[in-house]
């Protein structure tokens, strides 16, 4: 296997904390790393040489969010050159690896900003809003035990199929990142897809979906004005459509009676 | 301290112990669980689940993650699939045989009636995920779809697409939102347990960081359930998570829970391999490739040296210059035998010379025959008559492509080569463990009021688990087990008032976790904390604690752990501004969690070391037979190892817990 070495030059978001007046980009050049690295372990290689040379860097190792590296948790976010998950299509990034960039390359880090996001430190940001969003109806109301028979009720393979499509987010927020509005309308219509598509989350599928939105709105998402680019940034290739879904699904909740 | 005992009930049969169990174990009543509190740390599938269930039973809840949610925890990433023992395909599954290949796979180092819980529970684990929605694969006429997995003859394993783990997890998390804004769980994000704190003998609350802000917190309750998971990034290089760790459970040991066959750590047959000294984790492929993927390494060295020249493609080689080589020695189990069988598989044949890539460290999975295969299906019932081999091929690529699609896609983007092109090169690596906080038929450890759960605990694996078997385990505990048996403790503590944190139990705990943090923050040396974890894990932990084990090296790794360890105390550079840790810090947390990696890494090799035997994933160069197939002793060692700690300078205590077979003969383990 070729080991190509190339050098990089990093433009790092570094912020420590969410008031800090010196928030601004750091520039670290010629970073010598290998082709074969995932973007995740070059920010290692970086955190790695600014730890051994404390003296020279005093602010200290860059702090991103990561944990599977390997494209399922949603832990890992970044805006690299612009893109939420960088340049490759339906990719993480920590599912991206360093032979799509060439030597000399400048490589802009910038952490996915939005209202609903509050920033932490340097790449870090607060996206707890999704799971006030899942909370406030993104499940079907059952308790352990009692449940029927698995093969009780058959889903139609089409059905289950297009509820994993949906319900392959791994909510890592690049759809708000990747907004102009910063709206969550991906995320939330994905979770109102996949459950309202099953026989089982019929049920409360129109409460569900008031709820959700709802919350989304409180939240200080914005509104969605059909620019497509969550779709396009998306890791896991969520399909818009789920939003006309979603807006569908709202409009005729608002002529039931559930609360 | 309470009675070192298994506590399994008695009953006439096995069949029945659970059921006769439940019916007779004592409950408390709804009125009482409004004033119960219990803690659940981690919320991975065991600790989602059992935080729900029990905040639906009426008990209060408080949940802990280190993660910013609950969502992100490393069941997230199991791809393959979920036991249960539904019998829906007709082909001769029950829960017998799902106990019984789970026993046998364990290589009978298990506790029969763990295991047989487990088998009889695991039927309404589906039922539970589909009510809650879990979009399972489905055949054509709406019912569920299933798999095969290693080490067994049935097709048992439900799975939707190759990330049921997500799948499992977002169910588990969901209900467990729903309890959250029902207020029965209160859930702490970004919040690490770093103390166990035991007033009078029981378990009564935790230390946590809130890793937000560094400071330490105090939380009560009536009882502790861990469900924090599997300790394999001791090795550093592991297809855990980043972030996953041994901390909760190894403080916990300190404060006197056993740790259970700490050496039982599996190596997963089937994992991207090692591409270069940066490598921060590896990456696993599905063992359900292994249903259509043939395994194979050149029969000849000069081929094995002219494809690691790169001067020939493996497509070139003709197939009688192939060594299929489990279908070789397996025939009846041939590419599906279990994992730990596999994987040393793989090890001999690259010991011997025959493995590929620029390391020689890897074998071959191929699935150039399947692609044919499926095509041809696929062509006659499309009633194509003599399709070209393009035809053919293409239609094969589409029926892989939807099994396995992401998969492949995951190999491409980490690879940049092209599994249905090429095949694909396989190594194995540390994936699961075993071993865990020893607990009770209740899944109690030995501090009353602990639990474990999940892969935190040791109790149904034996030493080595089953593909799929995880899921099941995990949502087994947190759904239909331990809601019913933490009963039994909370039953006696209905008159025991609200835990209060202002004791100096809970000032001890905390104080202990402050000294360690200043302690570390206060080194300043000159080494990174990952460049001691990759020393401890790559260069000590693999190499003397991992595939294959000897006496000799076990005794060299435990001194070089030592040493290590020592060195770390002194040289290691935590980056901070703050000298107490008031503040976000992810260096800090790592050298919190790498810190607790060196004790336990001891422990491991006093464990592989005592068990002067092979079994399952627990590998003894001197107990082997001719042919290399693990040698087991049950005379002698027919038992759990539950260590007490001793301190740090002494050797750990090692309590022994027989393992009885009544319902199963113990026999060699043959997949031949």
């Amino acid at each position: 296997m070729a080991h190509e070495n190339i050098k990089v030059n990093l433009y790092v978001w570094r912020q420590n904390g969410p008031n800090d007046p010196n928030a601004g980009i750091k520039v670290y050049s010629d970073l010598e790393i290998n082709t074969h690295m995932s973007f995740l372990e070059m920010l290692d290689v970086l955190n790695t040489h600014i730890i051994e040379n404390k003296d020279k860097y005093p602010e200290g190792p860059v702090a991103f969010e990561h944990d599977c590296r390997e494209g399922i948790c949603g832990a890992c976010s970044l805006v690299i050159n612009g893109r939420p998950h960088g340049p490759m299509q339906g990719t993480t990034t920590c599912q991206l690896h360093m032979r799509h960039f060439n030597n000399g390359d400048n490589i802009y880090i910038e952490p996915f900003k939005a209202k609903a996001f509050p920033m932490i430190k340097d790449l870090v940001v607060d996206r707890s809003s999704f799971d006030k969003i899942i909370q406030a109806g993104g499940y079907i109301s059952v308790n352990t035990g009692g449940t029927p028979d698995g093969n009780a009720v058959p889903v139609p393979q089409d059905v289950s199929s297009e509820a994993m499509d949906a319900a392959a987010c791994i909510g890592c927020g690049a759809c708000v990142a990747a907004c102009p509005n910063a709206s969550a309308m991906l995320f939330t219509s994905a979770k109102v897809s996949h459950l309202g598509l099953l026989p089982q989350g019929k049920t409360e599928a129109a409460i569900r979906v008031k709820r959700m939105v709802s919350q989304m709105d409180n939240e200080g998402f914005g509104l969605c004005s059909n620019v497509g680019a969550c779709e396009a940034d998306c890791p896991k290739e969520i399909s818009i459509n789920n939003i006309a879904r979603m807006n569908r699904a709202y409009i005729s909740s608002t002529f039931t009676n559930d609360h | 301290m309470k009675k070192f005992q298994s506590n399994v009930p008695e009953s006439e049969t096995l069949e029945d112990k659970w059921t006769e169990y439940r019916s007779r174990m004592p409950l408390v009543a709804p009125n009482n669980k409004r004033n119960i509190e219990v803690i659940v740390v981690g919320t991975g599938l065991a600790g989602a689940s059992a935080a729900a269930t029990l905040g639906e039973l009426g008990y209060q809840v408080k949940a802990f993650c280190f993660h910013d949610s609950p969502r992100r925890a490393h069941s997230i990433a199991a791809q393959g699939g979920i036991n249960a023992a539904k019998n829906y395909q007709n082909d001769g599954d029950s829960v017998y045989r799902l106990f019984y290949d789970t026993v046998k796979g364990g290589d009978y180092r298990s506790r029969e009636a763990n295991v047989h819980r487990l088998a009889e529970v695991s039927r309404n684990i589906i039922d539970q995920c589909v009510a809650q929605g879990v979009p399972f694969a489905r055949e054509y006429g709406g019912n569920l779809a299933n798999r095969s997995f290693g080490g067994v003859q049935v097709s048992r394993t439900f799975y939707a697409r190759g990330q049921t783990g997500q799948q499992l997890l977002i169910g588990a998390y969901s209900a467990l939102s729903r309890q959250i804004s029902l207020g029965n769980v209160v859930m702490y994000n970004r919040h690490e347990m770093l103390d166990l704190v035991v007033v009078e003998g029981k378990a009564r609350g935790i230390i946590a960081r809130n890793l937000l802000t560094g400071q330490l917190e105090r939380y009560g309750a009536h009882a502790v359930v861990l469900a924090t998971g599997g300790y394999g990034n001791v090795f550093y290089l592991s297809t855990n998570a980043m972030g996953s760790n041994v901390t909760a459970g190894w403080v916990s040991h300190k404060r006197g829970a056993y740790f259970a066959n700490p050496c039982y750590c599996q190596i997963h047959p089937t994992c991207i391999p090692v591409s270069g000294d940066y490598q921060s984790k590896l990456t696993l492929m599905s063992e359900s490739l292994r249903n259509d993927g043939r395994v194979w390494v050149p029969k000849h060295k000069k081929d094995v040296e002219a494809l690691r020249a790169g001067k020939m493609k493996p497509t070139e080689l003709s197939e009688e210059d192939r060594d299929y080589y489990l279908e070789r020695i397996y025939p009846a189990f041939g590419n599906l035998v279990p994992r730990d069988v596999a994987s040393r598989a793989a090890k001999y044949r690259c010991d011997d010379g025959y493995g590929v890539g620029s390391t020689g460290l890897a074998v071959y999975l191929d699935f150039a025959a399947a692609i044919l295969r499926y095509g041809k299906s696929a062509a006659t019932s499309q009633n194509l008559v003599n399709p070209s081999d393009e035809k053919i091929k293409e239609l094969g690529r589409a029926v892989v492509e939807k099994k396995y699609g992401n998969l492949f896609e995951m190999y491409e983007k980490i690879t940049g080569e092209d599994p249905y092109k090429t095949p694909m090169r396989i190594f194995p690596a540390v994936h699961y463990t075993m071993g865990g906080i020893w607990v009770d038929y209740n899944l109690e450890t030995s501090i009353p009021g602990l639990f474990a759960t999940g892969e935190s605990n040791f109790s149904d694996h034996g030493a080595n688990r089953l593909g799929a078997s995880a899921l099941m385990q995990g949502l087994a505990d947190g759904y239909f087990v331990l809601p019913y048996t933490i009963g039994v403790f909370l039953s006696k503590e209905i008159r025991t008032p609200k835990i209060s944190t202002d004791t100096p139990e809970f000032e001890e705990a905390q104080n202990n976790v402050q000294t360690k943090i200043n302690k570390l923050l206060s080194i300043n040396g000159t080494r990174s904390v990952e460049s001691y974890h990759r020393e401890l894990g790559v260069d000590i932990m693999w190499q003397y604690c991992g595939m294959a084990r000897n006496a000799e090296g076990l005794k060299i790794g435990r001194e070089k752990v030592r040493a290590l360890r020592e060195d770390f105390w002194k040289n290691v550079y935590v980056p901070h501004s703050d000298k107490d840790g008031h503040e976000f810090n992810p260096e800090l947390e790592k050298a919190l969690r790498v810190a607790d990696f060196f004790e336990l890494a001891e422990l491991m090799m006093v464990d592989a070391n005592d068990r002067k035997e092979s079994c399952g994933g627990h590998f003894r160069d001197e107990y082997a037979t001719a042919e290399g197939e693990a040698e087991r002793n049950d005379k002698d060692y027919a038992y759990v190892s539950a260590w007490e700690y001793n301190g740090l300078d002494d050797d750990p205590i090692l309590h022994k817990e027989k393992l009885e077979f009544k319902d199963i003969e113990l026999k060699t383990r043959s997949y031949k």
